[in-house]
């Protein structure tokens, strides 16, 4: 996994609540057997109109907007488990997911990629959203360490709040696997007792 | 102190707590399919290390593959090399496989709980957000990325925070026709998509203790739909009856120290929770679901509600809706019975015993999707298979199907289809397909009708 301490970077707003992972990524892309190349098909439904041609009028077709920051609507990743809704948004490249409310098992996904998911206030998600429509260049500083969300130009720092454990697998680029692993012994003794 | 009955599943399996940090949870058992378990197997070769318990995982093809011919190689060629690879995969690993042609192959929440591999007081996994539908049991169940799927094949055990706990209460008699279908819908249309997020929720009350196993399952399988990781429901006699004798299931004087356990596990009188909602199974009508997300959904007869939200507007945009519209009269060219909500024996026989001696509406194709080999094979016994096929339904092998339409069974682009299923997302079953979830009796009465009908007006057989 890669490293992630802070990041400084213009972001792409999607003020659209509710965005399930059937649409980050459709069912039909599910059938890799690896994990690459699936920022392709981000959002593939939006993205592209039914006869194949760009849909000008979604986010992510319009020039104005870039960044490997995603600001998005309430609920954000909700529906199948799928962890390809996060290999894709990793792929397209997006470092960074900020919302006002996470699905569970996305928020898991994305921390297991090296993808940092921010929780932050309706309200204050909705100055993010204005600001950046208004105001595409707007430059947004994550800082891990430090767990804060700086817009300079808006004199905004909001802390965020974020499990230590995850935070310092991120950090260190560390995954769950490596650490299980470094656990075995107290594993198998907890097996033995309870066989 | 006093616990919860997901207290003390969950509970029992820790192994350990990191200071400041999350619990090491012991995983009972591992359920994987062809499509979220590639990578996590590379995940193991890339770093040289074995699968821990292959003896505790058990695998089944499910989610891409056909419903027509299983017999032949599968057509779709990355369908073909998912599947290819899981059986690899399981052979390489020691892991058992109920695949294609095999008689216990099935969606894997079918296929589970029907072997008895599901049992009360366990943790299981899969990476399936659906994995809630096992919570039926008593189980802890949940669904988990491919990540997730890696660190249990590594280890056997997940690193975790415990959840916090809701309670969802129902009590009193379900109306004539409220099918387990329209009691999950109700709950999610008046809570909401991410009222359960963070959560772990059990089902309490007497509609569940009243409920079968199969019903059951279905309200647990759509907790995730109301953003909990799982739904569990206290394990009774009517568990204990429906997992005894079951191929997996405890023998003997197994049997009887497991359930002598498993009666210690309903939440102590006075136990805490940390959300808590009640309902009144009177207030519950039958469901459908008119927008792009499960928690919109309305008693059928009433009407669609006016909202101005710019979210609440693309659904309906989508489905092609009115504000203030009612469903009731709108017509139906497709009809999807199946999914791993609705697509146990006790689903079909209802469907069965609203269109015997019927025949489905000339406008509508219907698709009759068994869950698993074993209820496709009990469908025939029972004759409700000869009643489908006189009625004009196509009946299929088992498997996820058009649920999620990764294989051919796709519906087209702008049609409605009312599905037993348990998302209604925007291309879910198909790119451009808008879905309308209902109970099984909703589904055979539109496919017989051609049209949705008042059911909740009906007086049924
Ligand atoms: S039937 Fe649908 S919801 Fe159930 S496991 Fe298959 S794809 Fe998932």
């Amino acid at each position: 996994m890669q490293k992630f301490e802070t990041l400084s970077s213009t972001a792409v707003p999607l003020p659209i609540e509710n965005v399930d992972t059937d649409q980050i990524i459709p069912a039909r892309f599910l059938k890799a057997t690896d994990k690459v190349g699936f920022g392709e098909n981000l959002f593939r439904d939006w993205r592209y109109n039914k006869d194949g041609s760009v849909n000008s009028g979604f986010v992510l077709n319009n020039a104005t907007f870039s960044g490997s920051i995603l600001v998005a609507g309430e609920n954000f990743g909700c529906g199948s488990s799928r962890e390809h809704a996060a290999w894709a948004l990793e792929d397209y490249g997006f470092k960074v997911v900020i919302s006002s409310y996470f699905a569970d098992i996305f928020r898991g996904n994305a921390l297991n990629n090296g993808i940092l998911p921010i929780i932050i206030a309706q309200e204050q998600l909705n100055v993010l959203l204005e600001r950046i429509q208004e105001k595409p260049e707007t430059n947004f500083l994550i800082d891990l360490p430090n767990q804060e969300l700086v817009v300079e130009d808006l004199k905004i720092r909001h802390k965020f709040a974020i499990d230590p454990y995850k935070k310092m697998c991120l950090i260190n680029g560390y995954d769950d696997i490596d650490f299980l692993i470094s656990k075995r012994d107290v594993i198998t003794a907890f097996e033995e007792q309870n066989a | 102190m006093k616990k919860t009955l997901f207290d003390k599943v969950w509970d029992a399996h820790v192994v350990e707590t990191i200071p400041d940090g999350p619990q090491i949870l012991y995983i009972d058992k591992h359920l994987i399919h062809e499509v979220t378990s590639p990578q996590a197997f590379a995940e193991l070769e890339q770093r040289g290390i074995p699968l821990s318990r292959p003896d505790r995982t058990v695998a089944t093809a499910d989610h891409n593959v056909p419903t027509i011919d299983q017999h032949l190689t599968i057509r779709d060629a990355m369908s073909r090399k998912q599947v290819q690879m899981l059986t690899e995969n399981c052979k390489k690993h020691g892991v058992t496989l109920y695949g294609l042609g095999h008689p216990y192959q099935g969606i894997v929440h079918v296929m589970a709980p029907e072997l008895g591999i599901t049992q009360p007081g366990m943790t299981m996994v899969c990476g399936d957000s659906h994995t809630s539908t096992h919570g039926a049991f008593g189980t802890i169940a949940f669904g988990i990325g491919t990540s997730q799927v890696a660190q249990v094949f590594a280890s056997q055990c997940l690193l975790l925070n415990k959840p916090k706990k809701m309670r969802i209460t129902v009590n009193g008699t379900l109306k004539d026709n409220v099918l387990p279908k329209d009691v999950i819908l109700y709950i999610i249309a008046k809570l909401g998509t991410n009222s359960g997020t963070g959560h772990f929720a059990e089902y309490a009350g007497d509609v569940f203790e009243n409920m079968s196993m199969e019903g059951r399952m279905t309200v647990c399988n759509m907790s995730i739909e109301m953003g909990a990781r799982g739904g569990m429901i206290a394990p009774d006699e009517t568990t204990f009856n429906y997992v005894k004798g079951k191929e997996f299931a405890p023998k003997d004087a197994d049997w009887e120290r497991k359930v002598a356990y498993w009666k210690t596990l309903p939440t102590d009188e006075g136990a805490q929770f940390d959300t808590e909602y009640t309902f009144d199974a009177e207030d519950i009508s039958p469901m459908i679901t008119f927008g792009t997300n499960p928690g919109m959904g309305i008693k059928i007869g009433e009407h669609i509600p006016t909202l101005a939200d710019p979210s609440f507007e693309k659904a309906l945009k989508y489905m092609d809706l009115e504000k203030g519209q009612d469903l009731v009269g709108q017509t139906i060219n497709y009809v999807f019975i199946g999914s791993c909500t609705n697509s146990r024996i006790e689903d079909f026989r209802i469907a069965a015993s609203q269109i015997k001696g019927k025949q489905k509406a000339k406008n509508v194709t219907a698709l009759i999707v068994p869950g698993s080999q074993q209820v496709a094979k009990q469908i025939k016994e029972e004759g409700l298979q000869d009643v489908f096929e006189a009625a004009g339904f196509e009946i299929r092998q088992s498997g996820c199907s058009a649920c999620l339409g990764m294989n051919e069974d796709k519906i087209p682009a702008g049609e409605y289809c009312v599905s037993t299923s348990n998302r209604n997302f925007e291309g879910r079953q198909g790119p451009g397909a808008r879905t309308f979830l209902a109970s099984p009796l909703v589904a055979a009465l539109t496919a017989v009708e051609g049209k949705i009908v008042d059911v909740s007006q009906m007086e049924l057989v």
